[in-house]
């Protein structure tokens, strides 16, 4: 049997899965100051009177580095980067103890000017008079070439707890990106750390020793000790898990949207053939932009709690919350108010709720099941409206080559998967609004939790490859090799499969969930000079797509 | 934090599989690492700065700058669609002021490719720039546009195109044609006779530095703009001057681009030529992206630029000195020169030849134009390409006046099929083009 538990922004779920379905679901109340004790209880409760020893697999989503970043608690990091020619580091400082030092590294991987290790020297005196015990390094280019990184760290070594690297985080390039990635893991760690020990142990007093795996924002899992390198990577795991969750439901062949109705927002997120889109660089929120491999979602500010206004006339929505509906003794009016005044909800005070939409009804000059209906309508329009925005978004990204431009994919959803407290209440209006395929996904609360129990272990590899210069490299998996003039594109291939493999058993996948393979990249070029062919440049990214393990998607149906 | 002072927009496609061959200059090689560059820098993450995707262009779109023989699919590809496309897309951007100025990084590039096209020369089968002003004069209406080339061949197919338009100024800055490919583009070279003084060709020696190129844009193309009042400044940016371009022997670098940028302050830049694709195309797309969109390009600089030994001599000072007093003269003497070139009505011959070396195709033409005082003034360009077809075009402008309107048709209905193998029309007031044969 597996567990999954996912912590919510109000409840956490968790639910026991056998081969026959879900055999037990248990919720309690998120308590954000103690999220220890709340991860605590949802594992005593689903545990009472179930043999630990028959649990294979736990899984854990969590909102611990989310509300670090949030809440502005992340621990003071010391952070060393060097830029070399082009745009001021100083725009990417992550705080006071930020140090721009010399040294370059051109886009083909060339030293263009060393590390100055006296000035290493002096800034790792002064960090750590500074009490900093976590630093990250992060060269421009590391990813061609991570020397100056691993030479820094050399030199930090015995000032420090540990140390992250940039080269460490991702193959993609974006140097500002991968600052504050590194930037990220480096200040959430110890409290990461601390939490995830604290749970193990309390887990193995009861008896369940199965390794715990952690739900990542791209919808897969990872071993609590890859975490340990990575922790930012589980930010925004809460959205990938509902969107994980619907996956038994998505259509095969299909393109489907996801929506993750909630109290305050709604989750947008896209299957394509019951696989997740993700993101093309990494999440991405407002101003915060990093290489944290994630789920391609967005959200909306309207849910069911949403407050409802008039302004000169015009019907408001959202975006904030201000307790929950009036039928449930919230202080103003809600969408969730207006579908129990037209009865599509029979919960809750319906006295209530009519008087709280009588006053919006009064301010547009309607009845009151017109004023309702108006809610309701303009609820599903809002969110469909900011979806097909995404669609046009997904479909108008920029391609590199003729091959792609021509032939590029174009997402057409012919599916609507709905998640959340009112998901059914809405699937039939926005079926009736939009004549599209819609469906409330059963049981929808526990969804989110059976979808981090089900997901699996995803990774990705980069490989790069210059016959010019003789290298395969894989500096992500601080993996490099010489190579021959002659080394093909098969060659490539084949090294990116085995390093993949092995990266992902390391991450705790199991070998019968390791066949979703993808290449997600491929280019190859000449590079000549004067005329005449040096070498050859092969790059490649290959993934383990997110997915469901195999052998319970069935039972849920 | 950082942001773009100016909006900018973006249309990255480097055609990572196409090339004119596998080891030609114009390959698919050429903008990976400023693609490497650009993305590492987190170039598209700045708010302010948008990529587009680019559209393909259409045979209309062509139709409205070329004549293409035998037509427009026999002589492009779908990359040179998509980067002519890519241009049109930045144009759209700028005129709904969703931008407020915008690079098309684009290849293959254009500015050789003349109002005939029989094929391929200087790496160009058609020309962007053209093709995306006709554009924007059809659609948007936009009057008076100024291109300015600083790629460092001299930009003939662009000059060519708008050799008899008064409202299109055309600057060149380019290694000396005695120097360089395609041998023109000297300071005589100044429009037909109905737009004398709307073209004009700067031709700097070899050697020539960051100074002297700077030296010409505050002395000559910046006071020349503010006298003609473009409505719409174009650069065609071609990145070969710099001092490590192999095709090439100049002294130019990422900094001082940077800089002739945000003198110039284009409305649209078109990427063209530049064939250093390590050295230097990554630096020097950087520098003009972040002087389009206003960010500080201190910090551009080569890993091995060092200005003392890229200094150019007192000789080279003078010479680019004396030029720019004989351009500045020249434009001076615009209307005078106009006026003294010949009567209104009559009808003036020119003869060319044109070699186009990446297709091996030699072109011989006779042009006739009717001298106007109204307009530009219609003409016909009997063309004769070996290996090839034997044809006639005739081009009636956008702004023509009836009376060229009219001498238009008349040249068009007077050809004989049986003489060429294809009769053209571009009718550009009536956005229409017509072909017998």
């Amino acid at each position: 049997m597996i567990i999954g538990l996912d912590v919510g922004g109000t409840h956490t779920y968790a639910v026991l899965l056998s081969n026959k379905g879900v055999e037990k679901s248990v919720r309690v109340t998120t308590d954000h100051e103690d999220l220890f004790s709340t991860v605590l209880s949802g594992f005593t409760q689903l545990l009472e009177s179930v043999d630990p020893a028959q649990i294979e697999r736990a899984v854990i989503s969590t909102t611990l580095t989310t509300n670090a970043i949030i809440q502005q608690t992340m621990a003071p990091v010391g952070m060393i980067v060097s830029a070399g020619p082009g745009i001021d580091p100083e725009f990417f400082r992550t705080g006071d103890h930020y140090y721009a030092v010399s040294g370059s590294i051109n886009h083909r991987g060339r030293e263009k000017a060393p590390v100055n290790e006296m000035q290493i020297q002096d800034i790792a005196k002064k960090m750590v008079d500074d009490g900093i015990q976590y630093v990250g390094v992060v060269s421009k280019f590391c990813v061609r070439n991570p020397s100056h990184e691993i030479l820094i760290k050399r030199i930090l070594n015995k000032y420090f707890k540990k140390i992250f690297l940039g080269h460490h985080v991702s193959g993609n390039l974006n140097f500002p990106r991968r600052i504050a990635t590194t930037h990220l893991n480096a200040a959430v760690f110890s409290l990461h750390k601390s939490f995830f020990e604290a749970v193990k142990k309390s887990l193995v007093e009861k008896g369940l020793t199965v390794p715990i795996r952690i739900l990542k924002a791209d919808g897969g899992t990872m071993s609590l000790e890859t975490s340990m390198n990575f922790p930012g990577q589980t930010v925004l795991s809460g959205p990938a898990a509902s969107i994980m969750g619907a996956i038994p439901y998505a259509p095969e062949g299909q393109d489907a949207i996801v929506l993750d109705i909630g109290g305050t927002t709604t989750d947008i997120a896209f299957l394509v053939d019951k696989a997740p889109l993700l993101e093309p660089v990494g999440i991405q929120r407002g101003s915060y932009k990093s290489l944290i491999r994630s789920l391609r979602t967005d959200s909306k500010g309207i849910g069911g709690d949403s407050v409802l206004r008039v302004k000169d006339g015009n019907l408001t929505i959202g975006p904030d919350r201000q307790g929950p509906a009036m039928a449930f003794g919230g202080p103003l009016p809600t969408p969730t108010d207006a579908m129990i005044v037209l009865n599509v909800m029979d919960t809750g005070n319906r006295e209530k709720a009519v008087a709280g939409i009588e006053t919006i009804a009064r301010q547009l000059g309607l009845s009151i099941e017109d004023a309702a209906e108006k809610v309701f309508k303009t609820c599903c329009t809002i969110i469909l409206k900011k979806t097909f925005v995404m669609i046009d978004q997904i479909n108008s990204q920029p391609v590199y080559t003729v091959h792609d431009f021509l032939e590029g994919y174009k997402l057409s959803p012919q599916k609507i998967l709905v998640l959340g407290g009112p998901a059914p209440f809405f699937a039939q209006k926005i079926e009736d609004l939009y004549q599209i395929d819609t469906l409330a996904v059963p049981n929808s609360p526990v969804a989110n939790a059976v979808g981090a129990a089900l997901a699996r272990t995803t990774c990705e590899v980069s490989l790069y490859a210059d016959t010019e210069q003789g290298i395969v490299t894989a500096h992500e998996e601080d993996f490099a090799e010489p190579i021959s003039k002659t080394f093909s594109e098969d060659d490539l291939m084949e090294t990116a499969y085995t390093l993949l493999r092995e990266k992902a058993i390391n991450a705790g996948a199991d070998p019968e969930n390791l066949e979703e393979v993808e290449v997600v990249e491929f280019q190859k070029f000449n590079i000549i000079r004067n005329f005449s062919p040096r070498g050859k440049i092969f790059r490649t990214k290959m993934q383990l797509k997110p997915g469901l393990i195999k052998g319970y998607e069935t039972v849920l149906h | 934090m950082l942001k773009a002072l100016h909006k900018t927009g973006l249309v990255f496609f480097p055609a990572f599989d196409w090339a004119i061959d596998p080891t030609h200059p114009e390959r698919e090689e050429r903008l990976l690492y400023t693609q490497d560059q650009v993305t590492e820098e987190g170039i598209f993450d700045i708010p302010g700065i948008i990529e587009y995707k680019p559209m393909l262009a259409t045979a209309e779109d062509i139709r409205r700058a070329q004549f293409c023989v035998p037509d427009e699919a026999s002589i492009t590809t779908e990359s040179h669609l998509i980067s002519a496309g890519g241009a049109k897309v930045i144009a759209d951007a700028v005129m709904n002021k969703e931008i407020q100025n915008g690079f098309a990084l684009i290849r293959p590039p254009g500015h050789h490719s003349m109002r005939v096209s029989h094929g391929g020369r200087g790496f160009c089968h058609i020309n962007i720039e053209a093709i995306m002003v006709e554009y924007i004069r059809s659609r948007y209406g936009v009057k008076r546009i100024a291109i300015v080339d600083t790629d460092c061949h001299h930009g003939d197919g662009t000059d060519n195109i708008y050799w008899h338009d008064p409202d299109v100024l055309f600057l060149s800055l380019h290694q000396d044609g005695r120097t360089m490919f395609p041998g023109t583009g000297f300071p005589g070279e100044l429009g037909g006779p109905n737009a004398k003084g709307s073209n004009l060709n700067i031709p700097l020696p070899p050697g020539t530095s960051t100074e002297g190129y700077l030296y010409v844009i505050n002395h000559c193309v910046l006071p020349v703009l503010e006298e003609f009042k473009p409505d719409l400044v174009i650069n065609s940016a071609g990145q070969d001057n710099h001092y490590t371009d192999p095709l090439t022997n100049m002294n130019f670098c990422a900094q001082g681009y940077a800089e002739l940028t945000t003198l110039l302050k284009p409305d649209i830049a078109v990427l063209e030529g530049g064939y250093a694709i390590e050295g230097a195309l990554p630096y020097v797309n950087l520098g003009i992206i972040l002087a389009m969109a206003g960010i500080d390009y201190a910090g551009v600089v080569e890993p091995d630029y060092n200005p003392e030994k890229l200094k150019q001599s007192v000789s080279i000072t003078d010479k680019i000195k004396k030029t720019t007093k004989q351009i500045n003269t020249y434009w001076s003497q615009r209307f005078q020169m106009r006026e003294d070139a010949g009567k209104p009505g009559e009808i003036q011959i020119r003869h060319k030849e044109i070699f186009y070396d990446t297709d091996n195709i030699f072109e011989r033409q006779k042009e006739r134009i009717r001298i106007c005082k109204d307009c530009g003034g219609c003409f016909e360009i009997d063309s004769q390409a070996t290996p090839g077809f034997h044809i006639l075009g005739v081009h009636i402008p956008i702004n023509a006046c009836p009376a060229c309107i009219e001498k238009g048709y008349e040249l068009f209905d007077a050809a004989s099929r049986e003489k060429y193998d294809h009769v053209f029309l571009m009718d550009r007031p009536k956005d229409a083009y017509h072909r017998k044969n």
